[in-house]
């Protein structure tokens, strides 16, 4: 019955196609052949459509052949496996192929050469279990369409089963020129092809199952007949007439069953499934051998090829290494494509893999692919659209790619074409249309995935201002709540005052009554000197000069009230014995605090006045009125500031006599003093900002703005180092306190201090990178000295290594505290010399950024051309070779003080045999840190060696850093030695 | 003179019904807000990068339907600005430098171990791409990052860098050819000067 079915196999026809000469007779005149293993195997993780695979093995991993060594990623993923047995080597980019000619991840696996096979599980069961197992597992045998595209086989089988399926068609058509793999593949794998496809037709149960072969594949196609005849098989086989593209999907559908595949939708969405043949192998080797997808049939040939053939080949082999097995050319050599001649793209390098979809690779002479002709204007002829097989107007969607139209292109339906060429191949004009419709494509694909991440974009922002619009309302509510709770109260204490006073008549709620009521006056005159600030400000931003006067005495008015007010609360308390003390105690210093925040408001005020007015400035810089009014505010921010200062002292006395919790204060203080010292930088950055305009217009007042420059710096650094005296003031108090806050209090110290070098490093750079804006302006060094940038950016290096030299002498005096209190509280001790080693891994990080940037600068340099001599003369190399000898000192510093700290530990450990515990985890960081501390060194030595490589000429330096570095390497491993000792021995003596 | 006044009186007659029919429709078929924006908001960017000067894109599509100038959003670039000149029918200017230049696809990468969890970086940031808390480190989600740049100023120990996007393999597409008298070679290999020489 089959052998009647075969013939009568009913063929129809599709639109347009091509007759190119075929070339496939080069090919299949030599047998199958088998190439060598290459001396490595290239597999890269991204060989089907989708996610790469993600790896599973490590570099320096033995694998045995068919071991699975990457997973699937995703649904639109596949397993990847190894194709012979063999070691990692690297999992690195390396070129693939594509016709970007980019890298992209691979694993690099080098063969042994044995060969060794894992151990093969063969899914015997098949028909027994249930198809989503089946289907899983085809998915871990990283089986995935050989045709072209490399869609993952299980996918498209999953999809299959969304419809009934009137046909699965096997696509063996194979209507390219020059490509005969699959030809060959079936006369090879006749039974296991006609295996895959019984497989597979279990899978989906399909009405008709259907070979298309082309009428070219004669042997082929005899080979299938008298097989199926044989087993009487249900598959028909239907010949279709040589014409390219039937090998295409939805061509061969069409073909074969007389139905289209409506735009915009699959094969399975009309009943029909697809398949490629060297699928279905690959299907039958997965689960009656399990073998996995590691090799696949190859057409090598090309006028270059001595011995054009198909070769079975493992995946992942060079490209080169099959030339040199097919005997190529290089001479005769001017193409080389990988895939067919229409379909195909030009391989830059022969360096690039055959991966799962390689079905060809055509080394084309020159007289055999010359270049294409150039393009010429569109004559309008129409044999495009008389070729094309997709039914669609070339020509329009040419127009429409040109001159980048893309939507009406998608109104003509671009995404239909399937990219064959054959327009290309008609064109009497050479026009490369696929390459525009290529062009098109991608473009509407970028903008549609812009548009995807803009939406999110939006959604996010979206979200973002509605959380923070409903935070300010809770925070609204809450205030207006709290407004009401007062009022309430006050209403309520004013109702209550008179009933409690007649009938008791006692001096001591009266005077409670009393100071409630003066509170509540307090409040109703703070909350009106609010809302006159309110309006004030609003004033002065609008510049109503008269209502800023008249604001500003109403505003004096309501302090002063409010100020007698609170002398009145004050002194009722020492009247009444019974008002409680700490009334007063809490009281007394918020007044203080008011004004502070009104001083500060004030600085605040002026502080946006007098951006405004830079602004205008350097809008207009020869405005001498501005400057003037600029000067004015400067004076009075200062005079503001003074205040502020001034009242931040006064707060501090107070709070030691209140005495309650000197800590809170004293940090309270101190963030005061740092918001002085940000604002005061703000106030430097800024009249920096506007020098740089001033320069850049070579106004003439840079002399008076760098004046000013200097002013702000020296207001900034007093702030700094008025920062840094509480700081020292703390230690004491929280000495005189508690000693378990004295580490509290020392972290918090070595914290601000890491911010300011931090800021001071921001400093550095800012100059640094000033500098380096001037060079780019083109001016010469002398130039660049008469500016005051060097000399700022010494400035910011000298306090930068003041406040490293201030910390470091920090971070010795912490180890010493640490001992006295060590007796009382081990676990304090280690919480302290865990921060000092953070603060010197902090240093260090730092330090190795100076050398980032001055390796960096050095690079820029030579980059802008600059020959060696010159860079000799700039600061670069001199900084450089300064920053890693910090870089030495901390290091050496740091393992110093981890010797200088175990020690302690030691005695504390024999004095204290109770306490073993914490001493033991004291040496396990110990040793950890010693560790870490041999393994920067050894990674140092490496980025040296790897320098001494680059550059040779600086081979003496280098040798004595290497030198330097391997003698502190060796002590660092001593000092690990000794203390991996030591913990022995105290194991064993426990 | 009959036919002229009963002509009119129809007239007058017809034009008040379908007077009152658009009077009717215009309540019943009123739109909130102006659509126009919301067009104008779906050509932007999204970046929220603000260097138009307005708090967000969406600010700056309600100044451009209120005739601001369409070419000051640099992320955008000239494709943006074609967009709008389509889309409102105003002649295309290039792009406006004193907003900024059109640079390439960046992301903002922070430079881990020297950030020192001061959460600014995470205040400034329009769409939440910035995963941290106090004192902790702080790391950019790459996915979410439109960079925008306004990361960067904030940061008081400069580690955050903008870092281009690369073209991988996934990315790339493919080149729009040179156009006429021009030959390209990664394209279709076969021509008719194959068949000649066959």
């Amino acid at each position: 019955m089959s052998a009647v079915n075969m013939q009568t196999a009913n063929v129809f026809s599709f639109h347009g196609g091509i007759h190119p000469p075929e070339n496939k007779a080069q090919s299949l005149q030599l047998p199958l052949g088998r190439p060598s293993l290459p001396s490595e195997l290239i597999l890269p993780l991204g060989q089907h459509i989708g996610q790469s695979s993600r790896p599973l093995v490590k570099v320096g991993d033995k694998v045995l052949k068919g071991e699975t060594i990457a997973i699937n990623n995703g649904f639109l993923s596949s397993f990847l496996h190894a194709p012979t047995s063999g070691t990692i080597a690297a999992i690195e980019e390396r070129l693939i192929a594509h016709p970007s000619g980019l890298s992209d991840l691979c694993i690099i696996l080098i063969p042994d050469g044995n060969e060794t096979w894992t151990k093969l599980e063969p899914l015997s069961n098949w028909q027994d279990i249930s198809k989503t197992d089946v289907l899983a597992y085809l998915s871990e045998m990283g089986i995935i369409g050989m045709g072209g595209a490399g869609f993952p086989t299980q996918v498209k089988l999953q999809g299959a089963h969304k419809n009934p399926l009137t046909h699965f068609i096997v696509n063996a058509a194979e209507c390219e020129p020059y490509i005969t793999a699959d030809d060959m593949l079936i006369r090879e794998k006749t039974l296991e092809l006609v295996l895959g496809i019984e497989i597979l037709q279990h899978l989906v149960e399909a009405d008709n199952v259907v070979i298309g072969i082309e009428d070219n594949k004669p042997t082929a196609i005899a080979a299938l007949k008298s097989l199926l005849t044989k087993r009487n098989s249900k598959i028909q086989l239907a010949v279709v007439p040589t014409k390219y593209p039937s090998g295409g999907e939805k061509q061969l559908i069409q073909l074969l069953t007389g139905k289209e595949v409506p735009s915009g939708q699959y094969p399975a969405d009309i009943g029909i499934l697809c398949q490629n043949v060297g699928t279905c192998v690959a299907v039958h080797d997965a689960i009656t051998l399990g073998k996995p997808l590691i090799s696949r049939f190859t057409t090598l040939t090309g006028d270059a090829l001595k011995n054009p053939q198909n070769v079975e080949v493992l995946l992942g082999t060079p490209v080169a290494h099959l030339l040199d097995y097919a005997d190529s050319e290089q001479k005769k050599l001017s193409r080389l494509i990988m895939g067919g001649p229409m379909m195909g793209y030009t391989l830059d390098s022969a360096a690039v893999p055959i991966v799962k979809t390689s079905n060809c690779i055509l080394a084309a002479s020159k007289k055999e692919l010359p270049p294409p002709a150039p393009e010429q204007a569109c004559i309008r002829c129409g044999m495009c659209e008389q070729a094309c097989p997709a039914s669609l107007l070339p020509q329009q969607l040419l127009w429409f790619s040109k001159s980048q139209e893309f939507e009406k292109a998608e109104h003509h339906n671009l995404f239909d074409c399937i990219e064959c060429g054959a327009c290309s191949y008609v064109c009497p004009s050479s026009i490369p249309l696929v390459q525009y419709y290529r062009h098109s494509k991608s473009s509407i694909r970028e903008a549609r995935e812009a548009n995807v991440k803009s939406d999110l974009a939006k959604q996010r922002f979206e979200a973002r201002k509605a959380r923070q619009d409903a935070e300010a309302a809770e925070k609204e509510a809450k205030r207006l709540a709290r407004q009401k709770a007062t009022s309430s109260k006050a209403t309520d204490a004013k109702k209550a005052a008179p009933a409690k006073a007649a009938p008791t008549a006692t001096a001591a709620p009266a005077s409670n009554d009393e100071s409630k009521k003066l509170k509540v006056d307090i409040a109703i005159g703070k909350s009106k000197l609010k809302k006159l600030q309110k309006q004030l400000l609003e004033a002065q931003e609008n510049e109503h000069v008269e209502e800023i006067n008249s604001l500003q005495l109403q505003v004096t008015d309501q302090e002063k009230a409010i100020a007698s007010l609170e002398e009145q609360l004050a002194q009722v308390p020492s009247a009444a014995p019974v008002a409680p003390v700490e009334n007063t105690a809490k009281a007394s210093p918020a007044p203080v605090s008011d004004e502070l925040k009104k001083a500060k408001v004030d600085v605040a005020l002026i502080g946006v006045k007098l951006k405004k007015l830079q602004k205008q400035l350097s809008e207009t810089p020869d405005d001498q009125e501005l400057k003037d009014k600029i000067s004015a505010f400067e004076t009075d921010l200062k005079a503001a500031q003074d205040t502020v200062s001034k009242l931040s002292e006064n707060t501090q006395p107070s709070a030691n006599t209140a005495a309650a919790e000197p800590k809170a204060v004293i940090s309270d203080e101190l963030k005061k003093l740092k918001i002085d010292a940000a604002i005061a930088k703000a106030a430097v950055k800024k009249v920096e900002k506007a020098l740089k305009k001033a320069e850049e217009i070579q106004a003439p007042e840079i002399e008076s703005i760098r004046q000013q420059l200097q002013e702000a710096q020296q207001r900034a650094d007093e702030l700094e180092k008025a920062l840094a005296n509480p700081e020292t003031t703390a230690p004491k108090v929280a000495a005189a306190k508690a000693e378990p806050t004295a580490a509290n209090l020392d972290a918090d110290a070595a914290k601000k201090r890491k911010i300011d070098l931090a800021i001071a490093k921001a400093g550095v750079k800012k100059a640094e990178k000033n500098i380096q804006l001037l060079k780019e302006q083109g001016k010469d060094e002398a130039e660049i000295n008469a500016s005051e940038w060097p000399s700022k950016l010494k400035e910011a290096q000298d306090k930068l290594a003041a406040l490293e030299k201030e910390q470091a002498a920090e971070t010795t005096k912490s180890p010493a505290t640490t001992e006295a209190s060590a007796p009382s509280t081990p676990v304090a001790t280690e919480n302290v010399d865990a921060d000092a080693a953070k603060k010197r891994k902090i240093d260090l990080a730092i330090a190795k950024a100076g050398i980032k940037k001055a390796e960096k600068n050095i690079q820029l340099l030579k980059e802008q051309g600059k020959d060696e001599s010159e860079i000799e003369a700039s600061e670069w190399p001199k900084k450089l070779i300064e920053a890693q000898q910090k870089l030495a000192a901390l290091e050496a510093e740091e393992s110093t003080s981890a010797t200088s700290v175990s020690t302690p530990v030691e005695k504390t450990a024999a004095a204290d045999s109770e306490a073993k515990v914490e001493p033991e985890m004291d040496l396990t960081t110990q040793i950890k840190k010693e560790k870490i501390a041999v393994a920067l060194a050894k990674a140092q030595i490496n980025k040296l060696n790897k320098r001494l490589e680059n550059s040779p000429e600086d081979a003496d330096s280098i040798n004595q850093e290497i030198a330097a570095t391997e003698q502190r390497l060796q002590s660092a491993e001593t000092l690990l030695e000794k203390l991996i000792h030591s913990q022995t021995n105290m194991q064993e003596n426990r | 003179m009959f036919t002229v006044l009963l002509a009119i009186a129809i007239l007058v007659l017809l034009s008040l019904i379908f007077g009152a029919i658009l009077g009717y429709a215009n309540v019943r078929f009123h739109v909130e807000g102006d659509p126009i924006v919301d067009q104008i908001d779906a050509l932007l960017p999204q970046t929220q990068c603000g260097q138009c000067g307005h708090p967000g894109c969406r600010p700056y599509a309600e100044a451009i339907a209120n005739g601001e100038a369409i070419n000051h959003c640099p992320p955008g670039g000239q494709a943006t600005i074609q967009a709008l000149a389509d889309l409102l029918d105003v002649e295309a200017v290039p792009l406006d430098g004193d907003h900024g230049a059109e640079s390439a696809k960046r992301v903002a990468v922070i430079r881990e171990d020297e950030c020192i969890g001061c959460t600014k970086c995470i205040q400034a940031c329009p769409v939440d791409a910035i995963l941290g808390a106090a004192k902790q480190m702080h790391t950019v989600i790459a996915d979410e990052c439109t960079g925008c740049d306004l990361c960067v100023e904030p940061c008081p120990v400069d580690c955050i860098d903008m870092v281009e996007v690369g073209v991988t393999a996934k990315t790339w597409s493919w080149d729009k050819p040179q156009g006429i008298a021009a030959t390209s070679l990664n394209i279709i290999a076969t021509d008719r000067q194959a068949e000649v020489a066959h």
